[in-house]
């Protein structure tokens, strides 16, 4: 290489260089394609959004969330859907949140690290990847065949003695196919993965400073976790879980393998309004077991509506925005939860 | 010599290194002026001026946080990555202002080249982490690239070493071995200046033997200026020092002399280990 | 044995918190092993209704041979001579819609990673995940809407149509496209993660030597993220085969040998929710093809977060 003295002068002005002005230029077309992606991505949600809700104006009306299925597009309303996705997350949150968190509990704070617990870690993190249609064919192929034996044991005319002293008649129950429960049961297995990941990474923001001081203190590993880990975590648990259960709300594969209904001109357990719950509060023991629709079902059975006139789009279009105005309620909590616990604990 | 009639012993020089050297002579590399430097509000760096003189090693000593890693950083813009980060003064190098907003960092860095504490072997092959430079400034010709490539590892001592395995992966090599690679894939950019920071301090002693040996080599042919902690490393590869204390520049002047027979009372109590 | 200083009610009491303890640690590894359970239904069933049935039931592959089911090129799961169960056209429905997915979501989710890791400040940033999060967020079924209702009507009738292309109603191209849109975020986040995690010292090593931002993106930190990069891809294709209800509705239902993306097609999500909602026995050969095409998707998908799983785990370990 050439000498020091033997060097032309060099200057560092912008523009000098005509290959570096080529490979500037490079850089800021990159950064533009790259700015363009990223936007073009949420200019598609805008226009998403924008189609959904233009399209949905014309059925938009209070009497769209009162309104049973019809054939009249303009008479078609949400309402069994509407109910239907409110007791089956009820259901499903029921039932996945306690195992979902007390998994990741036992995960993140219990579990020795053995073959069995490897095992499970594995196990979640691929069950996370399963199409939630598979799951779908798991409710439709264990579930049923587990409710229909049900049925036989709640066909009324069976008695159970009480210690001796009482003989109390099972009541009759009409266990439907495609029942709430099968769907809680399947959208459960569908969204677990989702909340003890979500759990877990809470668990894991909590510093480890807390559980040794608790340790320290005398306290035995449950109290440490019962008392001091699950209330930190709690906010980030809270918001990963919303997160989780709001899932089970847009999601229809899995409930349309076990037969829900598609079009349905009936609530569970015949409960049409809140006022008519605190009346009947005993008609909720139904619920469970009877038929149900979802929304996300019925926006697929609008959508797909052999109409000439296209006119049933407009009621998908306004059940969608129903759909998303639930999602965005929901979400907000979320968000609502995470603000506040931010400003609440800091580490 | 001045060594025996100081109370401090100095460690000898690496070859090629004179620490008596009279800079003066020399023309300035970089001529810093008035410097001060802020992250945010807070003022790290206080009306800082020092020439480096061209062919010849600086070494910048002082206690962590005194702002030395920040100065070097000054001289090739690095700063200009950390957001929030703000700087008057001068600072001039081949006799035009780099800080002023119309130069272009690209070139700059590839005249003030740099090295860093922890070696940063790009995760390709050793011949693609040394043709990096050049690549990206828009070299395509193999040949020219094998030359430069053979040449500048040749010059960094690693040529012997790693000649039969040019094209597997520089995160196979060792530490010591990785920092060479780093220093001559910083050579073929064919810089004028070299800025290191602290090349050697996360190095075992042969391979921190080794840098320091490479660095009298390289100052025939280079400017460096270089960060360290090592107090012995500093007298043993540098012609001039500058000490740092608080953000500001305490005294520089000829190694031999900041070793021997400081100005200062705080270079002295820092050189004899009072505090640092 | 009562501790130094300690009463014996103290020792019961500590003997009670241990029993207590047992049964809690006891009953919450009962919750964690319910997913291994879970996992092991789904083979169970899988594997009982498609290739081997206890009791007198019939199993997919006990009528049809392994063989035709491989290399049939036609689906027609009916009854009787006419019934054909080859499942190329329905893995080809499948391919196609996940292929064009990934030509948009891929150079959408990684221009939307590199531009949010290297470019964006730390406000835009702020503004941008939780949009990302959002269109995440959006179920399936609401994207089969507008990809039938807008995508295919709006977009690629009318800029096709110039090119004198016949676009049907449904095809494969609008439900790709949707698709793409949809997992998009997924290859986002993942990347973004994958990218912030190439060490600092490595862009400013870059910078150092010359380069201009595009040089440190796509000539040092993109290379070095490459394997958790492609491992995001793979996830995000395999999300796309799973899909449903967005193909479900915007692909169609015509399971031919898809080559035509203009032209409807069914994929394997879309045949088992069509099979599943029909009202055919359910011991029928319709409801039972359904299992093989089950047991496929699930081998698919698994398969390809096997390996986008060990290219992630490997990529990690490179920089611990």
């Amino acid at each position: 290489m050439s000498e020091f003295v033997d060097q032309p002068a060099v200057s560092f002005r912008q523009g000098t260089d005509t290959l570096l002005r080529r490979r500037l230029l490079n850089a800021k077309v990159f950064r533009t394609v790259c700015m363009l992606l990223t936007y073009s991505s949420l200019a598609v949600l805008g226009v998403l959004m924008g189609s959904v809700l233009w399209s949905s104006l014309s059925r938009l009306a209070p009497d769209f969330l009162t309104n049973h299925y019809s054939m009249n597009p303009v008479r078609c309303g949400i309402l069994a859907g509407l109910w239907g996705s409110f007791w089956l997350v009820l259901l499903t949150a029921a039932m996945s949140i306690p195992i979902g968190v007390g998994s990741a509990v036992y995960l993140e704070e219990m579990a020795a690290d053995n073959f069995l617990v490897r095992l499970i870690r594995i196990n979640l993190s691929n069950l996370a990847g399963v199409p939630s249609i598979v799951y779908g064919i798991l409710g439709l192929s264990a579930f049923r065949p587990l409710m229909i034996s049900l049925q036989t044991f709640f066909d009324g005319t069976r008695a159970i003695n009480v210690l001796g002293l009482f003989r109390v008649r099972i009541l009759h129950l009409e266990i439907f196919d495609g029942s709430v429960l099968i769907g809680a049961m399947t959208m459960s297995l569908v969204i677990l993965p989702i909340v003890i990941i979500a759990s877990q990474e809470a668990l894991r923001a909590v510093p480890s400073s807390i559980r040794v001081a608790s340790l320290a203190l005398g306290a035995t590993r449950w109290q440490t976790i019962w008392r001091q880990v699950i209330p930190a975590a709690l906010p980030g648990i809270a918001t990963g879980v919303i997160l989780a259960v709001s899932r089970a709300i847009g999601e229809a594969a899995p409930i349309m393998m076990i037969g829900v209904l598609t079009v349905a001109s009936m609530c569970p357990g015949g409960i049409e309004t809140p006022l008519q719950l605190l009346q009947d509060p005993i008609s909720v023991i139904a619920v469970p077991f009877d038929q149900f629709t979802a929304m996300p079902v019925e926006i697929y059975d609008w959508s797909k509506q052999p109409d000439p006139q296209d006119r049933f789009t407009d009621v998908a279009a306004a059940g969608i925005v129903v759909l998303l105005g639930v999602l965005l309620i929901i979400n907000a909590a979320a968000m609502i939860v995470r603000a506040r616990a931010g400003r609440r604990i800091q580490w | 010599m001045t060594d025996e009639k100081s109370a401090l012993s100095v460690p000898p020089s690496v070859q090629g290194v004179d620490r008596n050297l009279d800079t003066s002579s020399h023309s300035a590399a970089i001529d810093v002026r008035n410097l001060n430097f802020y992250y945010g509000d807070l003022q790290v760096l206080f009306d800082v001026s020092l020439k480096v003189p061209e062919r010849s090693v600086t070494a910048l000593i002082g206690p962590s946080g005194c702002g030395k890693s920040t100065f070097l950083r000054t001289l090739n813009r690095m700063n200009d990555l950390i957001d929030g980060t703000r700087c008057t003064g001068e600072c001039f190098v081949e006799s035009q202002n780099i800080m002023d907003p119309d130069v272009d960092v690209v070139l700059l860095r590839k005249h003030v080249g740099m090295v860093f504490q922890k070696s940063t072997p790009f995760p390709k092959s050793i011949f693609d982490n040394v043709a990096y430079g050049p690549r990206v400034a828009g070299e395509r010709n193999r040949a020219v690239l094998a030359d430069l490539v053979e040449s500048c590892l040749r010059k960094a001592a690693l040529w012997d070493e790693v000649s039969d395995r040019l094209h597997t992966s520089a995160m196979a090599l060792s530490g010591g071995q990785q920092q060479r690679l780093c220093i001559a894939r910083t050579l073929a950019t064919q810089p004028k200046i070299i800025l290191m920071d602290e090349p050697a301090s996360a190095l075992d002693p042969a391979s921190t033997d080794r840098i320091e040996n490479l660095i009298g080599e390289l100052c025939a042919s280079y400017t460096i200026v270089i960060v360290t902690h090592n107090m012995q490393q500093a007298s043993r590869v540098s012609h001039q020092t500058a000490f740092f204390f608080k953000g500001r520049l305490v005294e520089v002047g000829p190694t031999m002399k900041i070793f021997t027979s400081p100005g200062e009372k705080r270079t002295e109590d820092y050189i004899t280990g009072r505090f640092g | 044995m009562p501790r130094a200083g300690g009463s014996m009610s103290d020792w019961f009491s500590a003997k009670k918190n241990r029993r207590h303890e047992t049964v809690i640690r006891t009953g919450l590894f009962v919750c964690a092993a319910l997913s291994v359970l879970t996992t092991g239904a789904i083979v169970y069933v899988l594997l009982s209704n498609a290739v081997y049935a206890p009791g007198d039931k019939t199993a997919f592959f006990e009528r049809v041979t392994v063989t035709e089911f491989l290399t049939s090129t036609q689906w027609k799961p009916v009854e009787g001579d006419r019934g054909r169960f080859g499942i190329w056209p329905l893995l080809s429905g499948t391919m196609m819609v996940a292929l064009i997915s990934s030509l948009v979501s891929i150079p959408a989710g990684l221009g939307a990673a590199i531009y949010m890791t290297e470019y964006a400040g730390p406000r835009e940033r702020q503004f941008l995940k939780p949009m990302l999060e959002l269109l995440a967020g959006i179920p399936s079924v609401v994207f089969g809407f507008f990809a039938l209702k807008f995508v295919t009507p709006w977009l690629l009738k009318p800029v096709l149509g110039l090119l004198n292309l016949d676009v049907s109603i449904f095809n494969s191209l609008s439900a790709g496209i949707v698709v793409g849109v949809m997992v998009t975020p997924l290859i986002a986040s993942l990347s973004e993660d994958v990218i912030r995690s190439v060490p600092r010292s490595l862009r400013e090593a870059a910078h150092a030597l010359g380069s201009t931002k595009f040089d440190v993106s796509m000539k040092v930190v993109v290379p070095a993220a490459l394997s958790g990069i492609l491992a995001s891809f793979l996830l995000a294709f395999s999300r796309a085969v799973g899909e449903t209800m967005a193909v479900a509705i915007a692909a169609g239902g015509n399971p031919v040998m898809a080559m035509n993306p203009l032209k409807g097609s069914q994929t394997m999500t879309g045949f088992m929710v069509h099979a599943s909602t029909g009202d055919s026995a359910a011991d029928s050969i319709s409801r039972m093809s359904m299992y093989a095409v089950g047991i496929t998707l699930f081998l698919l998908t698994l398969l390809i977060n096997l390996i986008s799983g060990w290219i992630l785990r490997r990529y990690r370990e490179e920089y611990q």
